[in-house]
């Protein structure tokens, strides 16, 4: 039941994060093309930690939170790089 | 049995609701509005996925770093959401046509840039 369950739930994810690259295509400003990459890799975490309960190994947990450690720097960086003047 | 549903339901409303996140980020007309479904929904998301893992596990070591990824979701993604937002507002992204309150126009800036 679980292992079905997960199936699916990655499918919602991964159907998830293609559809947030699509705002990424054609976000028409610099922001909203931040937004939606960072929406996408908290859909990675998730996809990770569904992964984790899937195949019962708990070992993978640090690399999620990693990954959300650098989402949340590359954001800031890009934040403040838009405030300084952007690619405008 | 009851773990197993649990787990299930917990996994199953984070999946469902980083499909509303995404819908949000697509459909909303502003990228306000759109911060708005991305940042909330999807630290949720995240958060419910997080205790269905923990739920499952169930051990003390995956609890603590179950805690851990929702604390720092719940910590950094408003802070993320309001450095982002403050800095489209400076680079002059346009707001929506039917925003009906501005309130940095109409009260003029209160703290000093730092610039």
């Amino acid at each position: 039941m679980i292992d079905i369950v997960c199936h699916i739930v990655m499918l919602m994810l991964i159907v998830s994060f293609g559809a947030a690259f699509v705002r990424v295509v054609i976000g028409p400003t610099l922001p909203d093309r931040v937004v939606a990459l960072d929406l996408a890799a908290t859909i990675v975490v998730a996809l990770i930690l569904t992964h984790c309960v899937q195949t019962g190994s708990a070992y993978y947990i640090p690399a999620a939170i990693s990954i959300a450690l650098l989402s949340f720097v590359g954001t800031v960086a890009l934040a403040l790089y838009i405030r300084r003047g952007g690619a405008s | 049995m009851i773990r197993e549903i649990m787990v299930s339901l917990f996994l199953l409303m984070g999946g469902i609701l980083s499909l509303i996140a995404v819908a949000g980020v697509l459909r909303m007309p502003d990228i306000f509005t759109r911060m708005h479904a991305a940042t909330k929904v999807g630290t949720v998301g995240v958060s419910s996925i997080t205790i269905g893992l923990m739920i499952h596990f169930g051990s003390i070591t995956v609890l603590s770093r179950g805690i851990l990824v929702i604390a720092f979701f719940l910590l950094t993604a408003p802070v993320a959401a309001h450095m982002i937002a403050r800095a489209a507002y400076r680079s002059g992204v346009s707001l929506w046509i039917l925003t009906r309150i501005d309130e940095w126009k109409t009260h003029g800036e209160i703290g000093q840039d730092e610039e």
